[in-house]
Formats: structure tokens, C-alpha cells, sequence
């Protein structure tokens, strides 16, 4: 079975700050002055409210697992995707690392771990926001 | 202005291909609409609405109206997945019942076991945060029936009732894909796709397609077909809306479902078959109960059993075959639904799986990814006396 080709994530005005923000181990999102609320993916209008009054908020990279399925099949299988819902709010989707993905479960605390992207797969596109175990 | 009768399907008509390696899709669309037009009896000259998606190949309808030589005076392309004909259904009765035309044909076709085939236009915002995560529609629908297992203790078993289901009725449909009749362990033993979705809990990939013919109520009359006319539409898009709104148990027929069945003016109590998109046994599942068939968290005792087999359960469900054992042209799975519904509805069914005085039917699709954003379209349809 062949390696997973990772398509590289191409930055724009609308997000450079995110993968900049990943560069450097931050998992950066967006949060809105007018209504409070944070949102994933990040956009220059507030998906919540509508308000341009958005602003960047270094998360703490940590929040838990809401789902997860473990793809079994085709290049690079197996691997885990998942949601993860932030501890500031949003969810996101994401690929969890760990040794043993069988023992990954809903409801379990994991971390950003934006060094655990395989270099080779993504060649030179930015760092990609996978999550691990905690405890790792 | 109510849908309530606004207009009928008088023309139904499923390819009979699975594989065409020696034909072309626009083809595939040509073919499909002179067997609706057919079955409606009415002919290309008589068609001034026409409906597709982004399974049209070329410029959409621009393109595949001078193919086939049509004249119309309407045309709507919208696009909203695997449900979007359902849809078509609902756009053309809003058509007929403004005037802007009166006989609207709807074409769906595809060759993705033949051809390469591009599912996804570039640039959708969401492209550079999700396309590296691996999200296929096995892993998107496997995550939600995971968070179900999770919330309500759903088990692989009662999923695996729905493709049993599914089989029963395939077995009496000569042109099914997957004709032979599975069991329960068949699909739990199955292999693990992505957890916790076996193989055999996926639909059949399939060249082929489908058309319908919708009228307005008056040229239905001079038909010599069964009347039937739609009672009620709903339509609704659903999405992780920021990530603040993710809740992987609950799809967009939950908002498609009620509106329907509101405008119709009759319950899932009233129901005698259902036709539900079934890509993954997990989305019929979550659509059982968005309809309101059950409380939500009670679809796997509502499925298991065999409740969903005709003649058997209380709930005949795609008597094709479906998705899941019969036919899932170009990964688009609506037409089929509301031709199967159609044929019950006319007594057209195969004999072994037609639902006796089968006056009363629902369709309802998901089109896009469940686990991300999808849309979904439910329609009701009445056979007049
Ligand atoms: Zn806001």
C-alpha cells in the first residue's frame, strides 16, 4: 500500500495568519468582537453574526474528541480522522497520531501536535494542525 | 403559495445500465429522458422545463438542452448532491405552479466505473482545512455513526439490519447490482471500511442514471398513467456552521422532514413506503428518525429485525434495493428514490416487494458530505383515486 499524498493547503489573504500561526506550534483561530463567539475555519466576516469585526486568538491547542472514524482502506490507511471540539469552543476536523489508534475513544483529551505531520507526504506546504493524546 | 398539489410525476423512468464502458453520459441523459418521456407518454417536443446538476456534463444546461434538442422556457440547475433531484422535484412544481412551464423533464447520469469523474468543484472555502485530513465519505459518515453509537448505544448489528433489508428487496430486482440476500453477520463480518462502517455497510457504485417527467396537474389528467401528485416539499442545508454547530446525530432532514410533511397535511403515521437515500446504512438511520418514524436515538430498534422489509416490517423501505444493493448512478442516489416511490405508488413494484394500497410515500435524500455540510430534500407523493 502506497504512502498518503497529503494535498498541501494553499494559504490566502483570508487565512495566511492561521498557517503562520501553525509554523510556530500555535493553533490560531478567529473569534468576533461584536458577538463573542470563536469559529473554525477561519473567515474575515463572522459566520455567527456577520460582523467584520473579527480578530486572531492563539488557542491553547487542546481540547477532546467529539468523533472519530479510522479509515482501513487505500493509501496510507490506516489513519484516524476525527472532530476535535476545542476547549474555546469551535470543533474541527482533523487527523489524530498516536501508536495505537484502536485505543483512541470519543470524549478523550488530545493536543495540537503540528510536528506530527509526515514531511515527506506534504513536501513543502505548511504545517498541518493533527491532534495526539495527551498523555503522549 | 403551497406545493399542495401543485403538480405530478407522470414519467419514471431508471436506466437499466450499471456499467456502460461503450456509451457516453450525455448519452446516458438522452437515454433516460426518452424512457421517462415515454413512460409519461409524452415525447422531447413537449418538454418546456429542464432540470440537472453537475452530473450534466459541459455548460449544465446550456449544453445538454441543445443536445438533446429541446425547447424550454425554464431551466434550474441547482445543485445540492446526491438529494438534488428530489429536489428538481419540488423546483419543478414551484416552476409549473408559478407558469413558467408546464411539463418538466429532470435527467441525472454518470459513468464513474467508466470514466474518471470530477465530484468536487475547486475552490470551496473549507478546501485548505479539510482536503488533507482524508475526509471521504466513509470516514464522514463513519464519524457519525460512531458519535450515534456514542450517544445512543447504536450497534453494528441493527445498522447491518438496514443493508439486510436493502437485500431482500434486491433479490427480486433483475437489473440490482448486489441481487443476493445477506444476513446480519454477513455485513458485521464483512470488511472494517472505516470504523465503524463494514463494507457492506456502503452503497454500490454504478454507471447509469435516471429521469422523471413532472406536470402540471392538468396535463396529468390527459395522461393514461396513475395520478400522482406531490402533496408537500422541504428542502435544508446543515453544516459544523463555525464550528459551534457540529452535531453529527442530527442531519438536515430534520428541518427537510417536518417541512414536508407540514405542507402535506399528513405524518409519518401515514406513510405506506418510504424511499430513504441510503449512500451508508448510517444515513438511513439518522433520516428515519429526523422524519420522525422514531425518536431520535431509537432508530436501531426501529430498523432491527427485519421492520423495514416489505411485507414483513412495519416500514417497507426501498423496495429496489436502494443504494445499497441496487443502484447509486454517478454516487447520486435521489432520482432512484423517487422513481422506486413512483412505481410503488402506481402499483408498478416488483410483485414480491409491492406495498398493497400503496397510496401515500415520502422520499428524502442527503446530498454532500453528512459528517461535513450536506444538504437534504424530502418529498411527499399521493396517488389520486
Ligand atoms: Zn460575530
Amino acid at each position: 500500500m502506497s504512502a498518503r499524498k497529503l494535498p498541501a493547503p494553499q494559504p490566502n489573504p483570508e487565512t495566511q495568519a492561521f498557517w503562520d500561526g501553525l509554523g510556530e506550534g500555535v493553533l490560531r483561530i478567529k473569534t468576533c468582537e461584536a458577538c463573542g463567539k470563536a469559529h473554525y475555519y477561519p473567515r474575515h466576516i463572522c459566520p455567527h453574526c456577520g460582523s467584520a469585526e473579527t480578530r486572531w486568538l492563539d488557542t491553547r491547542g487542546e481540547g477532546e474528541i467529539y468523533s472519530l472514524s479510522v479509515m482501513r482502506r487505500g493509501d496510507g490507511a490506516p489513519f484516524a480522522v476525527a472532530y476535535v471540539t476545542l476547549d474555546e469552543g469551535p470543533a474541527l476536523l482533523t487527523n489524530l497520531v498516536a501508536d495505537d489508534l484502536d485505543a483512541l475513544a470519543i470524549g478523550q483529551r488530545v493536543r495540537l501536535a503540528p510536528q506530527a505531520r509526515d514531511a515527506e507526504a506534504i513536501g513543502d506546504g505548511p504545517s498541518l494542525p493533527f491532534f495526539t493524546p495527551s498523555g503522549d | 403559495m403551497s406545493l399542495r398539489n401543485a403538480a405530478c410525476i407522470a414519467g419514471a423512468f431508471e436506466h437499466p445500465t450499471r456499467l456502460a464502458p461503450d456509451m457516453t453520459t450525455p448519452q446516458l441523459h438522452a437515454e433516460c429522458a426518452a424512457g421517462a418521456l415515454a413512460d409519461a407518454g409524452l415525447s422531447l417536443r413537449d418538454v418546456d422545463g429542464y432540470f440537472c446538476a453537475t452530473d450534466a456534463p459541459g455548460f449544465g444546461p446550456i449544453s445538454m438542452i441543445d443536445y438533446l434538442g429541446l425547447t424550454v422556457r425554464h431551466t434550474d440547475s441547482t445543485e445540492m448532491g446526491g438529494c438534488t433531484y428530489i429536489q428538481h422535484v419540488a423546483h419543478a412544481a414551484q416552476a409549473i405552479a408559478a407558469g413558467k412551464c408546464s411539463v418538466a423533464l429532470i435527467t441525472l447520469a454518470g459513468r464513474p466505473r467508466s470514466e474518471a469523474v470530477q465530484r468536487f468543484r475547486p475552490g470551496a472555502p473549507e478546501a485548505a482545512f479539510e482536503q488533507w485530513v482524508g475526509l471521504t465519505n466513509h470516514t464522514s459518515y463513519g464519524m457519525c455513526a460512531a458519535r450515534h453509537m456514542h450517544e445512543h448505544g447504536t450497534t453494528s448489528e441493527q445498522l447491518a439490519w438496514i443493508k439486510v433489508a436493502a437485500s431482500h428487496h434486491a433479490q427480486h430486482n433483475p437489473h440490482a447490482m448486489l441481487p443476493k440476500v445477506v444476513t446480519v453477520e454477513d455485513v458485521v463480518n464483512s470488511p472494517m471500511i472505516a470504523d465503524p462502517l463494514h463494507r457492506l455497510d456502503c452503497c454500490v457504485t454504478t454507471d447509469g442514471g435516471g429521469a422523471l417527467v413532472v406536470v402540471s396537474p392538468e396535463i396529468a389528467k390527459t395522461l393514461n398513467r396513475p395520478v400522482i401528485s406531490l402533496l408537500g416539499a422541504g428542502e435544508a442545508t446543515k453544516g459544523p456552521a463555525g464550528g459551534l454547530g457540529l452535531d453529527l446525530t442530527v442531519s438536515a432532514a430534520a428541518q427537510s422532514g417536518p417541512r414536508a410533511f407540514e405542507e402535506a397535511g399528513v405524518t409519518p403515521a401515514d406513510i405506506k413506503y418510504a424511499s430513504i437515500y441510503d449512500s451508508f446504512t448510517i444515513t438511513v438511520l439518522l433520516q428515519l428518525e429526523d422524519l420522525g418514524f422514531c425518536a431520535k436515538g431509537k432508530g436501531g430498534k426501529f430498523v432491527a429485525d427485519g421492520n423495514l422489509i416489505s411485507g414483513t416490517g412495519k416500514l417497507p423501505f426501498n423496495t429496489d434495493g436502494g443504494g445499497l444493493c441496487n443502484n447509486h448512478p454517478m454516487f447520486r442516489g435521489g432520482i432512484t428514490k423517487v422513481i422506486e416511490a413512483v412505481r410503488q405508488l402506481r402499483g408498478e413494484a416488483a410483485p414480491a416487494v409491492q406495498v398493497s394500497n400503496c397510496d401515500l410515500a415520502v422520499a428524502t435524500g442527503i446530498g454532500g458530505s453528512l459528517g461535513a455540510r450536506h444538504g437534504a430534500a424530502t418529498i411527499i407523493l399521493e396517488r389520486q383515486s
